[in-house]
């Protein structure tokens, strides 16, 4: 079992779990943290040279690294592994926000249980990036759920007990969905009753869950995740509690648990049950195509700068789900892209604005102005996140938006011409209006919170950004440039995926 | 051709704002100021090499042997691949139009890059707050720019086209402690976002339908046994017209799928290039720094669009209602500028409502082209435009900066009778407006006179409406110069200095630019930039009786312009209340800054914006709690079974075990 690496994307945090219990000091609890999320990006960074070493050597498996270990053997359930292209993409996007995390809460109260919680969390995370067993993926699914309560409800500021409620119990509401859809596709994972199972690829490859139950299961799934993934209308969840949420979990929230409910869905719903998803498309992407304008328009009048930044990832995580419902390689490959740089672009927003609450206290975007004056780095770095989030050329935001554009637009107009509706065309295009609406509320925080003059006096006083905070965002602002500058390199990782398998079953390019 | 130099062009530009950027801060004033203007340096030399080899040397990649000037794609590296067909690449494309941009932009950066080292200090000598800062900008700008130029296919075209875009946002906002120059800046990038909207739905269409981004595939055909050597052709556009004349949708809302196409690209031109309705944003980003405003908002970005329909034009010669439209929307803005320009005080906001103005004198006379008249005279005339334009924009702006920096305001009342104490920037003033009024022997005579003349054979209403914008031109551009260098001067306060002419680095590119707006009318163009690549002569073209009607309206509006305006009087306030309204709407821009207000704010924002959010909060969330407090209700409901008193329990057995009892009465019965 543990001769497989991916394992220990599980182990790393287990054991620095262990770690921390031991820890008697702040120091102690730092090292354990910097240490543990620096081994998790290594580890990341070395499975992803290895990946592309053995693609690059010819191996088509659509699963690489895959492992098994029988847990109830009654009931097929297992401990199953393996990676994608897709999967490596979200372990790093992982660790490295949890690298920038920990950084984020170098000062935070009662450190040791804080981060107890927060790696328990990352190990969910982890656990159901590499899983490819439904059972074992709904159960660290959970465990990345669960401690968000505790740490919105302990660590957290307002109203943190109604969000820490709100989040949770909103989200456990998509979980019994989700765990109904799944436990539906298990019985009907194979046809022959004795051979029943939860892994992934199995599923994909005997294809035997029927039309009808499709029908059922897909929305069932779909939803599940989908209120992870902040789905109109299900997102209300989002703007309460990442407003309450201490940096360092708004961070992980928004940067990484958020992706669980996209690649939930696409792993899931949509690779396990490609007929409906082409046959009931048309209702979340309705849906889906609302959250992209809807978020950004809400987010133009907001003036708490969490709540702004809430509603714009409800638009650009709508973007995700909106994206991966064109069914067409290039805009699937665009959603990934986007998860990855909204993972990135939105953690690095969620710890400036966390930084810059700490020195003033306030995050209304009124009773600020004139921070360009008084805190020159972290004003750079929220223009940069800025830019990055309006889809500036260079960053990520553009990269990723411009695929789904792309591919949406191939995949409306081959829809148009070919007879079957207008309808991904014209949401296509009222995707692309996010763009303009998006600039207008970037630059209204931009022009309001950090150009202008001073407007409180008090604040002059302020300091800049200390190193940890410094090395925080430098390395969340280097890895959204790398993707802008470098976009084809992560291009290719991910579109590798997708030739093979999934759009086989829905006879698609 | 080798592809060193160009590389070095693009990467040297990125270099020093990487550079001057994240280690600015660290150095001194000075030092920032001239490694910026040393680089640019650099990069003339090398831009300017690289034109010259174009143009001049011959090589069988340039120029083929019928003389006809060629497309050269000396590199181009896959940057994202969507698919296998629709690739991003970065490439370096060298045609006539690059190569002519080639020199525009590093010339004119160059001088903005001088010039600013002097103009980016106070009379004591002391330099602005954030100077590292501003080189670093503009080295952004400049590279961006020149991607934007060099660019092979049109999404290389959009993403510097953005880069552009934030740069011109970065630089307006310069002085981000103003909250005019603030809001200028958030509308400029708003408003050409808007635009850039249509540009990508555009590039969108164009690119459903053929398959590909690249400008060569677009517009040109390969050059037998070289590789990536192409030769404008109008086959390959009329194939591409095929190509969407077959497909199953070809027309939508009346019009064919490729003219929405070409009009919606042209809507990114519009907003970058400021025409109307787009163009309220030009005059707001005056609040930059004068030499940004000479960079970008008068001579390099702005010309972007006009850049764009020259770099599509094959296309656009298939589509003839898009290319109306163009000249429509040219002819409209032209002549609303114009009007506008009259009636200005701010100088920097006249420059601009005349950057305006002749900028759609370009589009025009690309919308007018046709090769059926003179091999496509329009096209060689708007590019020429566009050169001396550029040179004595950037000219007019420099010396405005020159006064403004002299004075310290930039409203003309505070002006006046300058010509005595500022000399140099008196002479090469007058230079300037002399070539923008389109005066013989200056640059803009000549350029001018090209337009007018495709106009001329297009439609003799475009002749005569155009000649009128010509006329007026030349009157707004005098008042303006009489204003400022004429009339009796203001005292100097005591204590305080004449205003006086500014320290060489901000006269050299006075001068230079100067000269150049005086010789670069006698540059044979026709010889370099033609639609098609060939070469022909100049002179046969030029049409000596457009030409001195030209020259006569000039001449009448200087005239007029003389006697309005050289003394004080009371003839401009006799004219203004002559006609009060018609004053008042083009004092106030024609309301057209109003009505945005009134859409964003009244609409977007109350409408639209507030009632979402309201929604959001109220009804979505709104029902979302209420099944948390229908889940509390409920279970208060039902609390009261589990009360803990065990008489309530054996009651409710008691009734349960009857009612059990009678029901299996009946059943039993």
């Amino acid at each position: 079992m543990f001769s497989n690496i991916l394992i220990y994307f599980v182990v790393i945090p287990l054991l620095m779990l262990g770690g921390l219990a031991l820890c008697r000091n702040i120091k102690q609890i730092r090292a354990v943290a910097v240490v543990g999320s620096l081994a998790l990006i290594g580890l990341s960074t070395y499975v992803l040279l290895e990946y592309l070493a053995i693609r690059a050597a010819g191996n088509e498996e659509p699963m690489l690294f895959t492992g098994s270990w029988t847990w109830f053997a009654p009931l097929h359930i297992n401990l199953a592994v393996g990676v994608d292209g897709i999967s490596i993409a979200m372990l790093l996007l992982s660790s490295i926000i949890v690298f920038a995390g920990s950084f984020a809460s170098w000062q935070i109260p009662q450190p040791k249980a804080f981060f107890l919680w927060l790696i328990l969390l990352s190990t969910g995370v982890f656990g159901f990036f590499i899983s490819i067993d439904l059972f074992t993926m709904f159960m660290f699914y959970e465990v990345a759920l669960i401690p968000m309560y505790l740490l919105i409800g302990v660590w957290g500021s307002g109203r943190k007990n109604y969000s820490a409620m709100k989040l949770t119990l909103m989200l456990m509401g998509g979980s019994a969905f989700l765990m109904l859809g799944l436990i539906g596709i298990y019985y009907h994972s194979s046809t022959d009753s004795s051979s029943l199972t939860w892994n992934i690829l199995d599923i994909a490859r005997n294809a035997s869950i029927d039309k009808g139950w499709q029908y059922f299961l897909f929305p069932m799934t779909f939803v599940g995740f989908g209120v992870l993934g902040a789905m109109f209308p299900f997102h209300t969840w989002s703007p309460d509690g990442h407003a309450s949420a201490p940096t360092a979990v708004s961070m992980l929230h928004a940067g990484v648990l958020m992706k669980l409910g996209g690649y939930g869905c696409f792993r899931v719903a949509i690779y396990l049950m490609p007929q409906a998803a082409n046959d009931l498309a048309w209702i979340f992407l309705i849906l889906t195509g609302i959250s992209v304008v809807y978020g950004a328009f809400s987010a133009c009048v907001q003036t708490d700068l969490k709540y702004i930044n809430s509603y714009s990832s409800v638009s650009h995580c709508g973007l995700v789900l909106f994206a991966i419902l064109m069914l067409n390689t290039t805009a699937m490959t665009g959603a990934i892209m986007q998860m990855l740089s909204h993972g990135l672009m939105t953690a690095l927003f969620f710890a400036l604005i966390g930084m810059i609450y700490g020195r003033t206290h306030t995050r209304d975007i009124r009773e600020m102005g004139g921070m360009m004056q008084i805190m020159p780095y972290l004003s750079v770095c929220y223009v940069i996140a800025g830019m990055a989030s309006l889809g500036l050329p260079g960053l990520s935001g553009f990269v990723a938006e411009m695929t789904i554009f792309v591919g949406s637009f191939q995949q409306g107009m081959t829809d148009y011409l070919a007879g079957h509706g207008s309808l991904r065309l014209v949401f296509t295009i009222i995707a692309c209006c996010s763009i303009v609406i998006t600039a207008v509320y970037i630059l209204r925080v931009v022009g309001k919170l950090l150009f202008g003059p001073v407007h409180n006096e008090h604040h002059r006083e302020l300091t800049d950004a200390t190193w940890w905070e410094r090395l925080s965002t430098a390395t969340l602002i280097v890895c959204v440039a790398a993707i802008g500058c470098f976009p084809n390199f992560f291009n290719n990782l991910i579109n590798f995926t997708f030739s093979p398998e999934i759009f086989k079953v829905l006879g698609l390019n | 051709m080798d592809s060193t130099l160009p590389l070095l062009i693009l990467t040297i530009p990125l270099f020093m704002f990487l550079f001057l950027g994240l280690l600015g801060g660290k150095m001194s004033h000075k030092l920032a100021g001239t490694l910026g203007t040393l680089g640019m340096g650099t990069v003339l030399v090398l831009a300017y090499t690289t034109a010259f080899t174009y143009f001049f040397s011959g090589s069988s990649e340039f120029v083929n042997a019928a003389g006809e000037r060629l497309q050269a794609v000396i590199f181009n590296q896959t940057w994202l691949a969507f698919t296998d067909k629709l690739v991003i690449k970065l490439g370096f494309l060298l045609d006539p139009i690059s190569a002519m941009m080639l020199v525009v932009i590093t010339t004119i950066s160059f001088m903005v890059h001088l010039y600013s080292l002097g103009y980016m200090r106070d009379h004591h000598g002391v330099y602005e707050r954030g100077f590292q800062r501003f080189y670093a900008f503009l080295s952004l700008f400049s590279f961006s720019m020149l991607g934007l130029v060099v660019a092979t296919n049109i999404f290389q075209m959009y993403i510097f086209w953005e880069l552009v875009g934030a740069s011109s946002y970065l630089l307006i906002g310069f002085y981000y402690t103003k909250p005019s120059a603030v809001s200028a800046s958030k509308k400029a990038f708003i408003v050409t976002r808007f635009a850039d909207l249509g540009f990508l739905i555009g590039i969108l269409i164009l690119s459903y339908y053929t398959g590909t981004f690249d400008f060569t595939a677009l517009t040109s055909i390969p050059v037998d046994g070289m590789a990536d050597v192409y030769q404008v052709s109008e086959q390959t556009a009329l194939n591409v017209k095929g190509i969407f004349d077959s497909a199953a949708a070809s027309t939508f809302m009346g019009a064919s799928v490729m003219t929405w196409a070409l009009v919606l690209i042209f809507m990114g031109g519009m907003g970058k290039s400021a025409m109307m309705p787009l163009h309220i944003w030009l005059p707001d980003a005056m609040e930059g720094p004068t030499p940004v405003s000479a960079l970008i908002h008068a001579a390099t970005m702005v010309v972007a669009g006009v850049y764009l329909v020259a770099r599509l034009f094959p296309l656009y010669l298939m589509e003839e209602s898009a290319l109306e439209i163009v000249t429509v929307v040219g002819a409209i803005t032209a002549f609303y500028a114009a009007m506008v320009a009259c009636t200005q005080i701010d100088i920097k906001r006249v420059l601009a409502f005349s950057t305006i103005s002749q900028i759609a004198f370009m589009m025009v006379s690309l919308g007018v082209a046709r090769p059926d008249f003179h091999e496509g005279l329009g096209y060689m005339a708007s590019m020429f435009h566009l050169f001396t334009h550029a040179m004595f924009k950037a000219l007019l702006f420099l010396g405005a900066g020159a006064l403004i920096h002299a004075i310290g305001s930039n409203d003309y009342t505070a002006m006046h009778g300058l010509r005595k104490h500022m000399p140099i920037t008196h002479w090469t003033f007058l230079i300037g407006c002399l070539a923008i009024a389109g005066i013989i022997p200056f640059s803009g005579f000549f350029s001018k006179d090209e337009i007018l003349s495709s106009c001329l054979g297009y439609s003799w209403v475009a002749y005569l409406w155009m000649s009128m914008v010509a006329g007026l031109t030349a009157f707004y551009m005098f008042r303006l110069y009489y204003l400022i260098f004429w009339w009796k001067e203001h005292k100097t306060p005591e204590g305080h200095h004449a205003p006086h002419d500014q320290p060489w680095t901000m006269s050299l590119p006075l001068i230079i630019l100067a000269a150049i707006s005086c010789v670069a009318g006698f540059i044979p163009f026709g010889k370099f930039v033609t639609w098609k690549g060939e070469s022909y002569d100049f002179m046969a073209h030029f049409d000596w009786s457009v030409a001195s009607v030209s020259l006569a309206v000039a001449i009448i509006a200087i005239a007029l312009a003389t006697v309005m305006y050289r003394k004080e009087n009371s003839l401009p306030e006799k004219f203004k209340n002559a006609l009060p309204n018609l004053w008042r709407w083009c004092h106030h821009r024609f309301y057209w800054d109003e009505l945005y207000q009134f859409i964003t704010h009244k609409i977007i924002f109350n409408c639209v914006s507030r009632p979402i959010a309201w929604f959001d909060r109220h009804i979505i969330d709104g029902t979302m709690d209420s099944f948390a407090t229908m889940t509390n209700k409920a279970s208060e409901f039902i609390r009261p079974l589990q009360s803990g008193q065990i008489q309530y329990y054996v009651w409710i057995y008691l009734i349960g075990a009857l009612l059990l009892g009678g029901v299996t009465l009946i059943c039993l019965l």
